[in-house]
């Protein structure tokens, strides 16, 4: 709190980045966790919620007439545009809200304070939600090739790395640890994610510190290894998923990548995804034209172009497809690397996942894929996203390019994911909130330094609670589709309006399909419960026949296309209720009820009560859904 | 002329047909006097392709060794080859396709030949008559009259014989205006907007001409729209300098001086072959297979498709803004009246009035402000994206007021009673079809032809239940707002399911949609089924007290009414159809 020198400012406008409708005027409050700025002039209590850690830049701008303007751009692309009436007061915001929005100290992060009252079982069993090693089991590990090792289990080979990491069972420790010499930061090659109907796998590294012509033994037989796991195919894949010209840059400083003629059957490949610095400008671009005032059709299509995003993108999804196609159809296993293995890799293997394996495509196997691939592995979210005060330059959009590549792929597939696209906006917030511990800290060594296990909450027992609104109301379930095989030319890639210009409700469709379809969903719940309900009465009116009623009920609710996740309601005399579309929408303008929403996914969650159950209900459910092998 | 004449080869057989994303099939190709038909009759895959010749927008042909090769190009922006054996049987069928798709003759056009297999539950040709619509208007105001000065065709050509104009203008003064409009189109009544009494009228450009000549008849009439003391808006589709370049040849636009109480905005929405090249760079660009994506946005950015669909949504929402906002009535026109100004007044209409988002509503609104007001569809469609012709005529702006229509559906994805398959029909219609009634270029070339004698109409097809039922949108839920769709960039999408429609697979998108239709189906299903059991049990609810009752009362007959109320239980159950006999009475 000692950051905040003027908690209350009066007569604060707030500008409509778009219209010239007239500005809100109001009170900005500065609270210890958010910016809450109360319209006074509409007639309904307008409130905007910004959470400090979601504010990446705070501009003071030339004074205007109106008073002093104060621009702030949000990690998730809210911007807000506000003008103040003293200069002082101006000035002493901007100077809160630049400490408050990257504290110095982790420990200052809202996660460490964030206090959803929740008893301390309740919390630890929230972390246990996801584990890695029933996913390892559900691809059939440990077995004759692979195994899990604790080998790294005092981050002795890796202290980017978890603990429990999977290698070839043919890999010895010498070899293990003779790699890890020969591998940038000691990211030796391991398990992402193994194909089992084929025994193909998917491995993730760093770079070889190969320079001009260094070689490593141990390394090449640690290949090996790999390769030989897969029996069904004479060679691997070694994707290196920088551009050819970065990678050969790194030799001079003695890092590099693999000589084919070193390492047996090997075809090496590169993969030109571009590095955190070009992927930062680039989204930088993107957003200027996203913030363009009455942009024309051209300045727009000629800003995208510029902005080289989507292409960024498309290069993404691209290596997705080459590494899923080549584990599927060439059934061969592939390395993938980039410089240190913690972005550009970590986008491409769990693209690939995704691809090959419906389960992750769920909302239990989406957040074990990002604990895995992302939060396991060491992706730097800390440094990526900015979250203390740090080096600009380590900051860049990799994981919210992954997203996007998701959010792709349910415009192709609408069908095959049991999420909503909210649940990826859900998920991107709170990669930059902080409010939860999942992704503060670089690495898992981080993490258990920071005590995050036992001080923080995890997120996903907290989004599994939203699971009715988050969900894909089309999703045809876990068998329905195997395998993706997306798309990727050009057109097949559309700009997320829903994202960069999530906060411009003007721009979006003004009836959500998805709303409409929701409703149906908790519609259709209501109707079969009371459906059963009238049938159960129904014989019992007329004298005894509860034996034919019972049986009756259970009947109809096996027929039912999806199971009752609710607590059944007795709906008897209350009228249907009515199909809620959002239809009002046009004659009234656009109402921003943004605010609002924000607001409600970043204030406290409340109702936790049942969190137990909920996540009781998850994990039967995985244990229903897949098969297992232990 | 016999077809037969044209057709050297009517048959060749190991024909192979290749399509993108289907495997290549083998069979029997035959040509009609309308038809190239293509079968293959293996008995595993068997399947017919039929395409009109009328559909076939260019033709290729290639030759290795004595294989030939014809790419055919459609208007509805499908491409196909066929590999034909044999040099001279490729070469006449090419011949044969090339004559067959480019007859001069409208008599000899399929619709005049085409025999309805289906039953005509009601005449398309008798629907939305001028005189059902005037009868609606007629309710609500009685300031309008039916004028039948065109009845002969004698006043404007292009104008239907009835039309709607202001009670107070006589035939005499219409006569005059005629004269100072641009082809005779005067101003007429588009729409009527029933909140607060503001109309839409239309008309071509006055014609000042460089010495400003003006007519007193034309400034009543319009005037004679407006409430006293009120302003109006005239709607200008033309930038000001293409509006003042058009005085040299005699056109024009109107002058503040002599229109005082008008306003006049111009806008800027592009004609003819700019809007055909804009189209036939788009369909490049969608059928360019290259992985550069940079290549695509520059390509889709050149095409300019997306700013005339901006630019002429962005004047209907301004026309519809004068109109529900200002409280003021519009004029629109342009150069001739019959394309942008077509395109600013039937999507103003569609954003002001919900009738429009109907079905029947939008097959109206295409009858009067496009086929009723003369926008020449046998010029504009003659050809489509793959089209070499220089003729300046054909344009694309019935599409991209299709493609308007789209855009703010998918805004307003729950407002229209109708879909995107509908749409897409209406545009393949448009350009290839078995039914007259795109034939024509204004009802006047129409009644010539006696189309509506010789041919069937799209819509005794259209409106028959079996074929609605294709056409419906499951999450249409009547609303009765005027909806105002948001044209910002970013709003805008390509309209995939025309223009990238045969170059993806739509197996995943259209089993989202069958899901979709699926879950309200099931939810309609079952609420109805609710009602009936509620129903069931409000009356069961009432016997069982009426038995009480006489079981207090009569105890003597109470087995013979106990055995009554059970079978009345079974009757209604069995109506619901929710329980089986055996499962009651067991």
């Amino acid at each position: 709190m000692e950051h905040i020198t003027t908690p209350k400012v009066e007569n604060v406008k707030l500008l409509d980045r778009y219209t010239n409708r007239k500005a809100a005027n109001g009170t900005l409050y500065l609270t210890a966790t958010h910016l809450i700025y109360v319209d006074a002039s509409a007639e309904v209590r307008k409130e905007t919620w910004i959470l400090h850690h979601h504010i990446a830049t705070v501009e003071k701008m030339p004074l205007t007439t109106a008073g002093y303007p104060l621009l702030i751009h949000c990690k998730n692309f809210h911007v807000a545009h506000f003008v103040i009436g003293q200069e002082r007061d101006c000035h002493e915001v901007y100077t809160s809200l630049l400490k408050l929005s990257q504290p110095a100290k982790p420990e200052e992060l809202y996660a460490f304070s964030y206090n959803p009252k929740m008893s301390k079982e309740n919390r630890e069993t929230g972390w246990k939600l996801i584990d890695l090693k029933v996913d390892y089991q559900r691809m059939g590990i440990p077995n004759d090739y692979w195994e899990i090792t604790d080998v790294n289990k005092d981050y002795e080979i890796c202290n980017t790395y978890p603990p429990e990491i999977v290698v070839p069972r043919a890999a010895s420790k010498a070899v293990v640890i003779g790699s890890s010499r020969f591998r940038s930061r000691g990211r030796i090659p391991v398990l992402s994610y193994l194909y089992k109907e084929n025994n193909a796998a998917i491995c993730r590294c760093s770079q070889p510190l190969s320079g001009f012509s260094a070689r490593c033994l141990e390394d090449e037989q640690m290949l090996q290894a790999i390769r030989e796991a897969n029996p069904g195919s004479p060679f691997m894949y070694v994707v290196d998923t920088r551009p050819k010209l970065n990678a050969m840059a790194n030799r001079a400083a003695g890092k590099g990548y693999e000589n084919e003629d070193n390492y047996d059957n090997i075809r090496f490949k590169f993969i030109g995804i571009e590095n955190i610095h070009v992927m930062r400008n680039s989204l930088q671009k993107l957003l200027e034209v996203c913030e363009m005032k009455s942009p024309s059709m051209s300045d727009f299509l000629t800003g995208l172009e510029n902005s080289g995003w989507l292409r960024h993108i498309k290069a993404v999804m691209d290596a997705g497809v080459f590494l899923a196609k080549a584990v599927k159809d060439e059934k061969a296993s592939v390395l993938v690397h980039c410089s240190d293995g913690w972005d550009r890799t970590a986008q491409v293997c769990s693209l690939a996942s995704l691809l090959l394996d419906p389960f992750y495509r769920t909302f239990k196997g989406f957040m074990v894929l990002i604990e895995k691939e992302w939060i396991a592995m060491g992706h730097k979210f800390s440094h990526r996203c900015g979250h203390l005060d740090g080096d600009p330059k380590e900051v860049s959009p990799v994981f919210t390019q992954f997203i996007e590549c998701v959010w792709q792929l349910m415009q192709q597939f609408p069908c095959t994911f049991e999420f909503n696209e909210r649940f990826l906006l859900e998920i991107h917030d709170h990669v930059y909130s902080c409010q939860f511990g999942n992704f503060l800290g670089i690495c898992h060594k981080e993490r258990e330094d920071l005590k995050i296990f036992e001080k923080t909450h995890s997120l996903w027992p907290f989004l599994l609670q939203k699971k009715q609104e988050l969900r894909n109301p089309l999703y045809r379930g876990f068998t329905a589709y195997k395998e993706l095989q997306p798309n990727t030319l050009p057109f097949s890639f559309q700009f997320w309006c829903g994202m960069y210009n999530r906060f411009d409700k003007g721009m979006h469709p003004k009836q959500h399909v998805l709303d409409h379809l929701l409703s149906c969903v908790s519609q259709k719940m209501k109707l079969e419960d009371s459906a059963s309900d009238l049938e159960n009465k129904l014989p019992f009116l007329d004298g005894p026949l509860p034996s034919e009623a019972c049986s009756l009920s259970k009947v109809g609710r096996a027929a039912s296309k999806t199971p009752m996740l609710n607590t059944p309601q007795d709906y008897e005399g209350e009228p249907p209720p009515v199909l809620s579309n959002g239809a009002s929408a046009g004659d009234i303008g656009v109402v921003s009820d943004v605010d609002q929403k924000h607001k409600e996914n970043l204030s406290p969650h409340q109702d936790l009560h049942d969190l137990n159950d909920t996540v009781n209900m998850l994990n039967a459910e995985a244990k229903d859904g897949k098969p297992q092998h232990h | 002329m016999e077809f037969a004449e044209l057709i050297k080869t009517p048959r060749a057989d190991n024909v192979v047909l290749h399509r993108p994303f289907y495997l290549a099939v083998e069979g029997t190709l035959c040509l009609t006097g309308h038809h190239l038909i293509f079968s293959s009759r293996r008995q595993d895959n068997a399947e017919e392709l039929w395409l009109l010749h009328s559909n076939i927008d260019s033709i290729e042909k290639r030759f290795v060794g004595s294989l030939g090769t014809i790419i055919i190009k459609c208007k509805d922006l499908r491409i196909i080859q066929l590999d034909i054996p044999g040099m001279e049987e490729c070469l006449n069928i090419a011949s044969s396709i090339e004559a067959l798709s480019t007859l001069d003759s409208v008599t000899l056009m399929y619709p005049f030949f085409y025999r309805p297999m289906f039953e005509i539950v009601e005449d398309g040709w008798r629907c939305f008559l001028p005189d059902e619509e005037f009868e609606l208007l007629s309710s609500v105001t009685d300031e309008w009259r039916l004028s039948c000065i065109n009845k002969e065709f004698s006043v404007c050509p292009s104008y239907p014989p009835v039309v709607i104009v202001p009670k107070s203008i006589d035939d005499e003064a219409l006569r005059k205006v005629a004269m100072f409009r641009h082809g005779s189109r005067f101003p007429v009544l588009s729409y009527y907007h029933k909140k607060n009494g503001m109309v839409m009228m239309r008309s071509s450009q006055p014609l000042t001409g460089t010495n400003g000549r003006r007519c007193k008849e034309d400034e009543k009439l319009i005037n004679a729209t407006l409430r006293p003391g009120k302003r109006g808006y005239i709607i200008d589709t033309r930038s000001l300098n293409v509006a003042q370049q058009a005085r040299a040849k005699g056109g024009g636009f109107e002058q503040e001086v002599h229109y005082p109480q008008w306003r006049r905005i111009h806008k800027c929405i592009e004609r003819f072959n700019i809007l055909q090249e804009s189209l036939i760079k788009l369909v490049e660009a969608c059928n360019d297979q290259s992985h550069n994506m940079d290549r695509w946005l520059s390509k889709l950015e050149a095409s300019n498709w997306l700013t005339h669909v901006k630019e002429i949504l962005t004047a209907a929402c301004l026309a519809a803004q004068c109109i529900d906002r200002e409280g003021a009535s519009v004029l629109v026109h342009g150069t001739e009246g019959t394309d942008s100004t077509l395109q600013v007044t039937s999507l103003a209409q569609i954003i002001l009035d919900p009738r429009c988002r109907t079905i029947r509503g939008f097959e109206s609104l295409v009858v009067r402000e496009w086929l009723q007001a003369g926008h020449p569809f046998q010029q504009r469609c003659a050809q489509s994206a793959y089209s070499n012709s220089k003729q300046k005529w054909e344009a694309p702006v019935f599409l991209l007021f299709l493609d308007c229509v789209w855009q703010i559906l998918r805004q307003f994805p729950c407002s229209f009673e109708f879909n995107e398959q509908f749409l897409i029909m209406l545009f393949e219609h448009a350009y290839a079809s078995q039914f007259g009634t795109f034939l024509g270029n204004n009802e006047n070339e129409r009644s010539k032809l006696k189309l509506p004698q010789k041919t069937m109409s799209l819509w005794s097809w259209v409106n028959r239940s079996e074929e609605l039922s294709k056409f419906q949108n499951p999450l249409f839920e009547a609303n009765s707002l005027v909806i105002w769709p948001s044209v910002a960039p970013q709003s805008l999408q390509l309209w995939e399911g025309v223009f990238l429609r045969w170059n993806r697979p739509s197996k995943f998108l259209d089993e989202a949609h069958e899901e979709m239709i699926n879950i309200i189906k099931y939810n309609k299903e079952l609420q109805a089924k609710v009602n009936a059991l509620r129903r069931q049990l409000a009356q069961l609810q009432t016997v069982d007290r009426m038995q009480e009752n006489l079981r207090h009362t009569q105890l003597g007959i109470v087995s013979s009414l106990g055995s009554s109320s059970v079978s009345k239980l079974h009757t209604v159950l069995a109506e619901a159809g929710t329980l089986t006999s055996t499962q009651l009475c067991g």
